[in-house]
């Protein structure tokens, strides 16, 4: 119930008038819903993101910066960190970037440039699909194909390129034909295909919806120039989608570092920096936690908790990051507002 | 301007041909430019069509690079394998096309044919191994799913050595369905309430929920279930059952939805609500009756996506619910299982047919999404204001209804009539 009361102009000055805006009870009731609305979901947000972070941080003030340092994770001896599981994580993610954008980059290009009409809808639905698909059917697939087939790859890679450090394998002779191949089974590299394989799709969603937003009279610009198709492409496409690329390669990075089941599957954990990637054993904060939950007693709760602190502070900064980059870009301008 | 006219502009005079020696260079006289000679109409080019030279060049880049490669294997290196073959063919293959491709182009036109591969390829490759990894799924499944009771029966008399022709999985799609269903009985009122909350009222404090909304969009679904597990089971004492992991998803797909909904809410245009206002709508009028309305596509799509991202999300079940093979409809009391969880659970086991049972609630647990998707899809993608084909025809019978009863009735509408009760109007209070 709005009912504007317009008061005339006093004397000769021209004031701006002022408007007074009543609202009938309906309306502050209204008001007062949603603000609660609102108040409760970052009551229970903020008590979610509070508790993480006392429980987390009584753990890390026991641990001192050696939590940040320490590759065992023994709690109830005070003994503990998150070198060995974050560097995992971080290897594991880094593997499925590496992987997933050129795939997403090259996907999104494809349906949004060079799909025929009639193939694009088609294309675009099985994307999208793909990117809903729930993780523990990736982590099957790393678990009972991957894992195996994977293994004259790592084989080769690890034979050729050995003299790189990070794919070289300790333990593994490429002249011995009777050397088990087992060394290759639940590596970072087995882990981080299969969240390449989930990120992929994500991440190409959000680009090919960016590409497809590329102003048209540019395009045609470029192409009455005389620019070819990827002249166009690079020179319109892909600058007015900076902000969706990096969007979306930061979701996928988010979602690599949060990813659990598809990880867990396949890995087979240990509690040391491990940075040959062909090499088996790795870890994960969340498969630390997805391991050790059960048996955990107060204490060694508290230390799971300042790990997934830690992965959260990370996923987080990566996610405001990528908020503030794809505002910033022509394509986000509009998008947020 | 044709190309008949005089120029008599001496300034013009100054830039002639640089090869016609007769043109008169003398200021102030006039002269008729001399006509080009018809340049020929040049073909349109073609971005789009593969051209026939494109087929042939393809095709015989193809069979050289196959040919090469055969020869590699079998005279030149002691190569072998499926895998290796496709790939040193492939890379023979865009060498010998870019070399084909430069008889005839420039370095400009090589790199465009190089990109066109380049993409084809890429996205043939990501599309097929996603279509394997649903496809794997399936076949490693499907002993389990072709047997009937697989879909009507729970997993009680099927332990590891039964044979699939015993136990089923409707015992975690009734547990997935529960769970779910709670946490949307939660998270759709709050989050929409919410996400009306930062479309309508900005402000500092909207400022900061919306924050705080997007931080939590970060938190990974693990934490999410560590965090029911640390007080709602081991601070509050309560045991795993399908109310804590429904909290657990709940708190996981709240700020999912929110966020999705507030871009939704946040697109439909100011002029629909301007309108309302202009009409003297109150603002929850406005809310209730156009803003919600004209998005609800928008909306649905939200819900679903977020329903779809709870249904599938192991962790936070697997630390809440705890696992069972029986039939639990009380969600306040005992485990209860999902079908993620069932799946991760029985896939561990060592024994052949609870590995295909695991398949078998994974293809259950696809086809659940997919019918989601699909419903999405269908309700979803389209734009504030944009109607479907039905609800085009019931609102063209309504304004036809509309228009039929303003014929009936005379305009001229008593000033004395007393306040108009019709729901939908705001005009009584004025």
């Amino acid at each position: 119930m709005t009912t504007m009361t317009i008061t005339p102009p006093v004397g000769d000055a021209i004031e701006p008038r002022k408007m007074v805006i009543v609202r009938g009870w309906q309306d502050h009731l209204f008001r007062a819903l949603s603000r609660s609305g609102g108040g409760l979901v970052l009551a229970l947000m903020g008590l979610v993101g509070l508790f993480l972070i006392i429980r987390g941080s009584s753990a890390i003030q026991v641990a001192g910066w050696s939590f940040l340092t320490t590759q065992a994770w023994d709690p109830n001896s005070h003994h503990f960190g998150i070198a060995a599981v974050l560097s995992g994580t971080v290897i594991i993610a880094v593997i499925a970037i590496v992987i997933a954008v050129p795939m997403a980059l090259g996907t999104a290009t494809y349906i949004s440039e060079y799909a025929p009409a009639q193939l694009r809808r088609l294309l675009i639905g099985t994307v999208d699909l793909m990117a809903a698909i729930p993780s523990v059917v990736y982590g099957l697939w790393g678990f009972f194909f991957l894992d195996e087939a994977i293994v004259p790859i790592a084989q080769w890679i690890s034979t050729y390129f050995g003299w790189i450090p990070i794919f070289d394998v300790p333990g593994f002779d490429p002249n011995d034909p009777l050397a088990s191949t087992t060394v290759f089974t639940s590596s970072a590299l087995v882990a981080g295909v299969v969240v390449s394989m989930m990120v992929a799709p994500i991440s190409a969603s959000v680009m090919r919806e960016v590409f497809a937003q590329a102003p048209i009279g540019e395009r045609e610009g470029a192409l009455a120039l005389g620019s070819t198709r990827w002249g166009m492409i690079r020179t319109v496409v892909y600058p007015y989608g900076l902000g969706g690329i990096i969007g979306g390669i930061m979701l996928g990075l988010g979602r690599a570092l949060g990813e659990t089941i598809g990880v867990y599957l396949v890995i087979s954990q240990v509690f040391t920096i491990n940075i040959h990637i062909l090499h088996s054993g790795t870890n994960s904060i969340s498969s630390l936690i997805a391991l050790r939950y059960g048996e955990a007693n107060p204490f060694e709760t508290s230390a799971l908790m300042a790990a997934g602190l830690a992965l959260f502070i990370m996923t987080m900064a990566i996610n405001f990051g990528a908020s503030i980059i794809s505002g910033r870009s022509r394509s986000g301008a509009t998008a947020e507002a | 301007m044709s190309d008949t006219t005089i120029v008599s502009d001496p300034t013009l005079v100054s830039i002639p041909d640089a090869n016609d020696t007769s043109t008169p260079r003398a200021a102030g006289r006039t002269f008729l430019p001399i006509r080009e000679p018809e340049v020929a109409a040049q073909p349109t080019r073609s971005i789009g069509r593969l051209r026939r030279e494109d087929a042939f060049r393809m095709l015989g880049a193809a069979a050289a690079g196959i040919a090469a490669t055969a020869w590699l294997f079998t005279q030149v290196a002691p190569l072998s394998g499926v895998l290796p073959f496709i790939l040193i063919s492939y890379l023979f293959f865009v060498v010998f096309y870019a070399i084909l491709v430069r008889f005839d182009e420039s370095v400009v036109g090589v790199k465009d044919k190089l990109a066109t591969v380049f993409f084809n390829s890429v996205a043939v490759v990501l599309l097929l191994a996603l279509v394997d990894i649903v496809v794997f799924t399936v076949i490693k499944g499907l002993p389990a799913i072709i047997h009937l009771n697989f879909w009507t029966e729970d997993l009680t008399r099927g332990g590891p050595l039964d044979p699939l022709t015993v136990g089923g999985m409707l015992h975690a799609v009734v547990g997935t369905l529960i769970m779910i269903t709670i946490a949307l009985v939660i998270a759709i009122p709050l989050g929409l309430l919410c996400a009306v909350f930062l479309a309508e009222f900005p402000g500092p404090f909207s400022r900061v929920v919306r924050t705080v909304v997007e931080a939590m969009t970060a938190l990974p679904s693990i934490v999410c279930g560590l965090f029911i597990f640390a007080t709602w089971i081991l601070l509050l004492g309560n045991p795993p059952s399908g109310l804590a992991a429904a909290l657990a998803i709940t708190i996981m797909i709240l700020p999912i939805i929110i966020r999705s909904a507030d871009v939704v809410l946040r697109l439909v245009p100011g002029n629909l609500k301007e309108a309302a206002a202009g009409l003297g709508a109150s603002h929850w009028r406005t809310v209730v009756y156009v803003l919600l309305p004209s998005s609800r596509a928008g909306l649905m799509t939200a819900i679903i996506l977020g329903t779809a991202r709870g249904i599938g999300e192991t962790s936070p079940i697997l630390l809440t619910a705890g696992y069972t093979t029986f039939y639990n409809f009380n969600p306040l009391s005992g485990p209860m299982t999902s079908l993620p969880l069932a799946t991760f659970s029985l896939v561990k086991q060592p024994s052949d047919n609870q590995i295909a049972r695991g398949f078998g609630a994974a293809v259950v647990l696809m086809v659940l999404v997919f019918v989601l998707f699909l419903v999405a899809r269908i309700i979803g993608g389209k734009g504030a204001g944009q109607l479907s084909r039905s609800g085009l025809r019931r609102a063209r019978a309504n304004s036809r209804r509309a228009a039929a009863r303003v014929d009936r009735q005379p305009l001229v509408v008593p000033v004395s009539a007393g306040p108009d009760r019709r729901p939908g109007s705001e005009s009584g209070a004025q």
